[in-house]
């Protein structure tokens, strides 16, 4: 396990983060566009019921994105 | 009339940045829809006159978030702003975007004004933002910008004015350019633009980063270009990420210039608030079914009022022309065939409309996102799409609206299964074949002192249906074979009140599709299909009465029962009746004979066909009521075995069969309009065919 390195994935409700990098190269372009950029504060808002997918807050509004696509946000911690 | 000078302005903006609202006030009714040529994208575009008197074609492009596209929709957008060349290039482009949002809208804003069009920046919904107390300096973002910006609330109407003002007077191309090309691009750009003679730097740059999806680009200009790719080792998506984030810090400097007042940081909105009830682990699902629901009962119930007046209506006109009309051939195929068959148009109406109007009310108030979010995982299992859940439980009623409302699905694979999978939906025309038949071959008895078995068994169809929908797409999801990977990445809007005339747009946008573009296809096989049921080889037709007097000279017929005697013997002997009794060999191992054959052939027009049919063939046809048909039905005599015809065994598989079988030909004529082309239809024929025969045969031999 790298040094706890964590990803959007494994936030908690309420819980604010800086990105620090994307790690997946098709989504990460579709993600910068949407606001996600390194750098930039994400909010975990909640998860759906069922767990997946996952709202979070970033640029001034609000996202919806499965845990596949969090998990390739990395956050510093 | 002479020639006009008409201005073409292109609207673009991020999704639910209230592009459309601006596009309706601009435009008002002077909308048209039609396609972008050779693509399912549809292209609304609308006429208006500008304060000069000069006329502006305005055309609604679909909402995009980048010029990089992800999406057919996205890539026509990409397509119309980079062809400079074209005659369809815009000669202004407006872009709107939600200013309570401009920090990524900002982001296509900058784009589009490196791309060197003439641009106007409309910033809607400012009076949300000053409600929240945040001001912005428009004369700084104006200059830092270079493109002129004009505040507009796309709802109200108000500084709709103001924009057309500035649309007529002429705007100069922005000369600002934001994004700096990295150093490494230069050469390559340098020698497209020396070559290809591009406007500027970042259409050229736009040419060598993505000319796969660029489909104006001749087969010469697109090798050239490959072989610049190579040259300066470009390869797709190398300067994205990096052009998103240089893009960005211009944005937050930008921002950090002309915001007056920060905007505190909270996300306890109210739309915060409605979401802890909306996605509630309870009461999202409990809210979610019921707004279902309520869907589905008021196409189910609200829509048969109109439903049974428009019948009424074509059933007068029909007489109406029979009598008035000198009796021939063609007085007939207008009475029985097209009047029919406008009717059989005209009849979805309503169901369309009334589904369309909650479509549309889900969407603007930013509910149908919820849904998404909440359907997702469980619809993903099956290849379908959070959204695929609203066409599958709208097809309970009826599935050429259903599958008129997948438009909503983004990902072109799960809206192609949820179209092939929509129609297994036990419809509502359904119903009248499964109820006679169910009366026909289960007791009407109660189980446990509280269910009616009768009852049990409809559901069981119903359920049946559902089952087979969601199996089906399951092993359609392993058979479609794209590239396109699926993912999620959704903007939950805030929650607004829906807007009413956009509402009112909608319906009436897609009652005109429908009418006009599957009608037409619709009409066609209602005619054929008469023609089939109305004439056959021979004399049989023309002499069908002395033919059945002959047979029944020895009978005493009342007038009625002959007049019935009659049309039975006429149907026996048309080109359907034909085909009935041809395809009688394949039809038997399910337990058929041909008059059911003939009911299979005839009820391909709509299912509900089918009553009629038995009802005309067993020549009862002047008393068609359930009672009269069934126990009919019940006397049926198969003479093979000297038993009734319709045993449980035979009852079920024609229960299944229509369960499964795609018989309808108005979804055929949807799904033809919704995929642009007859493969997806013909395999959907196709495949429910065959799963309705082998679901049906399997039945019959185990029953028997």
């Amino acid at each position: 396990m790298t040094s706890g390195k964590r990803s959007v994935a494994q936030m908690k409700p309420g819980e604010v983060a800086v990105i620090a990098e994307l790690e997946d190269d098709f989504i990460s372009l579709k993600l910068m566009e949407m606001g996600c950029i390194p750098g930039a504060t994400v909010r975990f808002n909640f998860s759906a019921p069922l767990g997946d997918p996952i709202c979070i807050s970033i640029s001034g509004y609000e996202l919806a994105l499965r845990l596949e696509e969090a998990s390739s946000i990395a956050i510093l911690n | 009339m002479q020639a006009q000078r008409q201005l073409k302005i292109a609207l673009v903006g991020n999704p639910n940045s209230g592009k459309s609202s601006l596009f309706n006030m601009l435009t008002g009714l002077n909308q048209k829809t039609g396609n972008f040529p050779g693509v399912t994208v549809e292209k609304h575009t609308g006429i208006s006159r500008l304060p000069d008197q000069t006329q502006a074609q305005f055309i609604d492009l679909p909402g995009i978030y980048s010029l990089y596209p992800r999406s057919l929709d996205e890539q026509i957008v990409s397509e119309i702003l980079l062809h400079h060349r074209s005659p369809d290039c815009p000669d202004v482009v407006v872009v709107t975007v939600d200013a309570t949002n401009l920090k990524r809208s900002l982001l296509l804003v900058t784009q589009i004004i490196d791309l060197g069009l003439p641009m106007v920046l409309a910033l809607n919904m400012m009076d949300l933002v000053a409600k929240s107390g945040i001001s912005y300096n428009l004369i700084s973002l104006s200059e830092m910008l270079g493109v002129p910006v004009v505040p507009i609330n796309a709802r109200t109407g108000t500084g709709i004015d103001q924009l057309k003002t500035v649309l007529s007077q002429s705007i100069a191309p922005p000369t600002r350019e934001i994004f700096t090309l990295f150093d490494e691009a230069k050469h390559g750009v340098k020698e497209l633009r020396e070559t290809l003679g591009t406007d500027n730097d970042y259409e050229a740059y736009q040419f060598l980063q993505q000319p796969a999806s660029l489909s104006f680009l001749s087969s010469d200009e697109r090798s050239f270009i490959d072989q610049l790719k190579e040259k300066h080792k470009f390869f797709p998506g190398k300067f994205h990420g990096a052009e998103t984030v240089q893009r960005y810090g211009f944005i937050q400097s930008l921002l950090d210039e002309v915001t007056l007042k920060p905007r505190p940081e909270t996300h306890q909105g109210i739309s915060t608030r409605f979401d802890k009830i909306i996605t509630h682990r309870i009461w999202g699902y409990v809210l979610f079914f019921a707004i279902l629901f309520l869907v589905f009962q008021s196409i189910f119930a609200w829509a048969t009022v109109p439903m049974d007046f428009i019948d009424g209506l074509f059933a007068s006109l029909s007489n109406y022309l029979t009598d008035t009309l000198p009796e021939g051939p063609l007085t007939r195929m207008l009475a029985q065939g097209v009047i029919p068959g406008l009717g059989g148009i005209a009849i979805f109406i309503p169901q369309i409309a009334i589904l369309f109007a909650f479509i549309s009310i889900l969407e603007e108030s930013g509910y149908m996102a919820r849904a998404v979010f909440l359907m997702d995982k469980i619809m993903r299992k099956f290849g379908l799409n959070g959204k695929s859940v609203v066409p599958l439980i709208s097809g309970v009623a009826c599935a050429i609206p259903a599958i008129m409302a997948t438009r909503t699905i983004d990902n072109w694979k799960e809206r192609t299964i949820t179209i092939l999978v929509t129609p297994l939906m036990s419809c509502s025309a359904r119903l009248p074949v499964f109820t006679i038949l169910i009366a026909l071959i289960v007791p009407d008895k109660m189980v446990w002192h509280f269910f009616n078995l009768q009852g049990l068994a409809l559901m069981g169809m119903y359920l049946l249906g559902f089952a087979a929908a969601l199996i089906s797409a399951y092993i359609i999801k392993f058979l479609i074979k794209v590239n396109e990977r699926s993912f999620l990445i959704m903007e939950l809007p805030t929650y607004r009140w829906p807007k009413w005339s956009n509402v009112g747009y909608m319906i009436v946008d897609k009652t005109k599709a429908f009418v006009f573009e599957a009608g037409k296809i619709i009409l066609a096989i209602a005619v054929i299909l008469w023609v089939l049921a109305s004439y056959g080889p021979g004399d049989h037709i023309e002499r069908a009465e002395e033919y059945v007097l002959e047979e029944a000279s020895r009978e005493a017929l009342a007038e009625h029962e002959l007049e019935d005697r009659i049309a039975a013997y006429k149907l026996e002997h048309s080109y359907a009746g034909i085909l009935g009794k041809s395809i009688e060999p394949v039809i038997r191992p399910l337990g058929y004979d041909w008059k059911i054959g003939i009911a299979l052939v005839t009820s391909f027009a709509a299912r509900e066909v089918f009553v009629g049919t038995m009802a005309t063939i067993y020549s009862i046809g002047s008393e068609e009521d359930q009672t009269t048909i069934k126990s009919r039905m019940r006397a049926e005599i198969n003479p093979d075995t000297g038993g009734p015809r319709y045993t449980p065994a035979v009852g079920f598989s024609l229960l299944v069969f229509y369960t499964f079988a795609m018989q309808c030909m108005s979804t055929i004529a949807v799904v033809y309009r919704e995929t642009k082309g007859w493969k997806w239809p013909l395999i959907q024929l196709v495949y429910m065919t065959i799963l309705a025969y082998v679901s049906a045969l399997l039945v019959f031999q185990v029953l028997s």
